[in-house]
C-alpha cells in the first residue's frame, strides 16, 4: 500500500508510538515568536529546565507587536531576546531584521521538503507549501519542542484536494482557498492534512502555495501540504546549491516525498477553478464566503494589506496593478504592512511602495499587528475592514469591528472605490 | 490528578473560537492568573454575560468545533484559572483539544443527542467525572443522566501525569 507525503514524513521522523494512533515525531524546526514563547520560557525557568534541545533547529523572531507598543509587549520582546542570546540561538530576528514569522522563515531557507515544523502559532501550516509537515501547537507543546525536540501528533489522515482548470486573470490563490474553506466548512478538515495537487498548483509560485497552505487551519486542517517540485527547488536554490550538483538533481531528490499513486486518502475532492470569481467572506467565520459580485457596494472604512497570508512581494505587486495612478476613496483609509524587510526592500526597488503611498496608503514596518487587533490598524466598534488576512472572527481586528477577507487585488479595488467591488473591472 | 467537574456552564453554539474565549489583546500578559477577568469576553452568544455567568462554574457544555482558530494555550489557561477543568463538546478543534490534555485537563466528546439531553436537564446541572470508568454524570436535583465516553490511552496518561511536559520529560 502506498503512502501519502504526510505518512512518509511521519515514518522518517518517528521517535515513539505510545498507541497505534499517537505518534511522537522528531522535529526539524521549532519556531518561536514573542506572544506564545515568553510564557514557555518563564515556565521552563521556574521548573529549572531552561535548556534547548538544539540551538540550530530553533528559529526566533519578534513579529506580532514590533516595535513594542507598551511595557507589556516590550517585556515579552525582552524575555524572548534575552533567552535567544542566552542560548546563543543564531537565527534570531529582532527589530530592523524582523518580519512576519511565516513569511520570513521560508525566505531564509529554513524550511525544506520532508521537514517537520512546529510553532506556537496556528498558521504554521503555511510551511507545508515546501512539502513539509508543519503544524501550529500550544505553549506546552512548544516547551517540549524547545526542551526535547519532539511533538505528539495523531497518525496523519489526508484529504487530497485536486485543483484543475485555469485561474482567470484577477483570481488568485486566496480566492481558491476561500472557496475550498466554503465547501469544507470550518471543521471539515479537523485532524486532517490538506494535500493540494493538480495543474493549478503545479503552476503556482511558492508565494501562492504559501497563501493556500496558510489557511488550511481555517478549515480545521493540521497542515496544508504541496508536493515539492521544480518551483520549490528554484525558490530554495540559493540555500541548497551546495547540497546538490544541479537543480534537476534537487528536483529528483524531492520526489522521494511525493505521495504514492496508490496512497490511501480519508477523502478526495476536486475543484475546477476556471469559472471561479474573486471570493470574499461575510459574517464571523472563514467559511462564510460569497462571490465578490454578491457583496458589491459594501462600504469599507479601512483596507489592510499584509499578514502571513498575503504580505509577500507577489501580493504587493498584485495590489499595485490596481493602485497605480489611482487614489484611495475619501471615505476609506489604507494600511500596507509588507511581511518582511526583504519584501519591503524589493517593493521599494520595484517602485511599488511609491504606488501605494501615492494612492494614499500608510506603509508600516513588517509586523502582524492589525491582523489580530494588537497594533497598527485596530478597528473601532462598527468599523468595516477589507483585509487580506485570514480570520474574520468577532472582534479579531478590534472589538466590534467587522472584517471581510479577500485577495490583495480585491482589497486594492475596495480601497479605490471605498466599497467592495469586483477587482476585474479595474484591471 | 485533578477532580473533574462542577456546575455546568452551557455555551449552546458551535464554532466558538479562541479569540472569543480570550481576545488577542490579552496575550501580552505573562502570567496565567492575569487572564482571569477576561474569560469569554468576546463570545457572540445571545444573553451571555461573562461577568455573571461564569461564577461558580466548573464544567463547560458546548457544541461542535469548540476552540477553533488560534493556537493560544491562553484559551485553556483562562478556564484553568477560573476553576473550569473540563469541556464537554460534540467535537473540538485539534490544537485546543491537545492543549487541554497537555495541561492535564479533560476535553470530552459526547454525541449531539447526549449534549441535547444534558442541556434539557435545565440550568442548574452538576457534572461529575469518573475517569476510571470513563463515565460522566449530569445531575439536576432528582434528575440524573449518565454517559460513557472514550478516551485514548495516551491522552489518559497525559491527564494522569498532570500534562505533556512531565510525561515527555520522563520519557524522552
Amino acid at each position: 500500500m502506498g503512502k501519502t507525503i504526510a505518512e512518509k514524513i511521519f515514518a522518517a521522523h518517528l521517535r515513539d508510538k505510545p498507541t497505534p494512533e499517537n505518534m511522537i515525531l522528531d522535529i526539524d524546526v521549532v519556531m518561536c515568536h514573542e506572544i506564545t514563547t515568553p510564557i514557555a520560557i518563564t515556565d521552563l525557568e521556574a521548573r529549572g529546565m531552561d535548556r534547548v534541545f538544539d540551538t540550530n533547529k530553533i528559529k526566533v523572531v519578534i513579529d506580532h507587536v514590533t516595535p513594542s507598543k507598551d511595557s507589556k509587549t516590550a517585556t515579552q520582546a525582552k524575555i524572548l531576546r534575552d533567552w535567544a542570546r542566552r542560548h546563543k540561538i543564531k537565527d534570531f530576528f529582532d527589530i530592523g531584521f524582523n518580519g512576519v514569522c511565516h513569511a520570513i522563515f521560508p525566505e531564509k531557507g529554513f524550511i525544506r521538503p520532508g521537514y517537520t515544523v512546529i510553532m506556537g502559532d496556528s498558521h504554521t501550516c503555511t510551511h507545508g507549501a515546501f512539502g513539509a509537515f508543519a503544524a501550529g501547537i500550544g505553549t506546552t507543546d512548544l516547551e517540549v519542542g524547545i526542551l526535547k525536540g519532539v511533538c505528539a501528533f495523531l497518525k496523519p489522515e489526508t484529504i487530497k484536494i485536486t485543483i484543475k482548470g485555469t485561474l482567470a486573470d484577477g483570481v488568485s490563490a486566496k480566492d481558491v482557498i476561500l472557496n475550498i474553506i466554503k465547501k469544507l466548512t470550518v471543521n471539515g478538515a479537523t485532524n486532517k492534512v490538506m494535500e493540494f495537487v493538480g495543474p493549478v498548483i503545479d503552476k503556482m509560485s511558492m508565494e501562492s502555495r504559501m497563501t493556500l497552505c496558510n489557511m488550511a487551519i481555517e478549515a480545521g486542517g493540521t497542515s496544508g501540504i504541496c508536493m515539492p517540485d521544480q518551483v520549490t527547488a528554484q525558490y530554495l536554490w540559493p540555500f541548497i546549491k551546495d547540497e546538490y550538483e544541479s537543480l534537476e538533481i534537487a528536483v529528483k531528490d524531492f520526489k522521494q516525498w511525493h505521495s504514492d499513486p496508490d496512497a490511501v486518502y480519508a477523502k478526495e475532492l476536486t475543484f475546477d477553478v476556471s469559472d471561479l470569481e474573486p471570493q470574499v467572506t461575510y459574517g464571523y467565520k472563514p467559511d462564510e464566503v460569497k462571490d465578490i459580485t454578491a457583496m458589491e457596494g459594501t462600504p469599507i472604512d479601512q483596507v489592510y494589506i499584509g499578514s502571513c497570508t498575503n504580505g509577500r512581494i507577489e501580493d504587493l505587486r498584485s495590489a499595485a496593478r490596481i493602485l497605480k495612478d489611482r487614489k484611495i476613496a475619501d471615505t476609506t483609509r489604507g494600511i500596507l504592512s509588507p511581511a518582511t524587510p526583504q519584501v519591503y526592500s524589493q517593493a521599494l526597488e520595484e517602485g511599488i511602495i511609491k504606488i501605494f503611498m501615492d494612492a494614499g496608503f500608510c506603509v508600516t514596518n513588517p509586523t502582524c499587528g492589525a491582523c489580530l487587533g494588537m497594533s497598527n490598524g485596530v478597528l473601532a466598534e462598527g468599523e468595516i475592514c477589507a483585509s487580506t488576512t485570514n480570520r474574520n472572527f468577532n472582534g479579531r481586528m478590534g472589538k466590534g469591528g467587522i472584517v471581510h477577507l479577500m485577495s490583495p487585488l480585491s482589497a486594492a479595488a475596495a480601497a479605490v472605490k471605498g466599497h467592495i467591488t469586483d477587482p476585474r473591472k479595474l484591471l | 490528578m485533578k477532580d473533574f467537574g462542577g456546575k455546568a456552564l452551557f455555551l449552546d453554539r458551535s464554532d466558538i473560537n479562541t479569540d472569543e474565549i480570550i481576545p488577542a489583546k490579552y496575550l501580552t500578559e505573562n502570567t496565567k492568573m492575569a487572564l482571569q477577568p477576561f474569560i469569554l469576553e468576546d463570545l457572540k452568544l445571545g444573553g451571555f454575560n461573562p461577568r455573571t455567568d461564569i461564577q461558580g462554574k466548573g464544567a463547560i457544555i458546548t457544541r461542535a468545533n469548540f476552540g477553533c482558530g488560534s493556537s493560544r494555550e491562553h484559551a485553556v489557561w483562562v478556564f484553568e484559572v477560573n476553576d473550569i477543568n473540563i469541556v464537554i463538546a460534540e467535537s473540538f478543534a485539534r490544537i485546543f483539544r491537545q492543549n487541554m490534555y497537555n495541561c492535564g485537563m479533560l476535553a470530552v466528546e459526547l454525541l449531539p443527542s447526549e449534549i441535547d439531553a444534558i442541556t434539557a436537564l435545565g440550568n442548574e446541572v452538576e457534572i461529575a467525572v469518573d475517569l476510571a470508568t470513563c463515565t460522566i454524570s449530569a445531575k439536576n436535583g432528582a434528575k440524573e443522566l449518565s454517559f460513557t465516553f472514550s478516551i485514548n490511552e495516551f491522552d489518559k496518561e497525559l491527564v494522569e501525569n498532570g500534562g505533556w511536559l512531565t510525561y515527555a520529560d520522563n520519557k524522552y
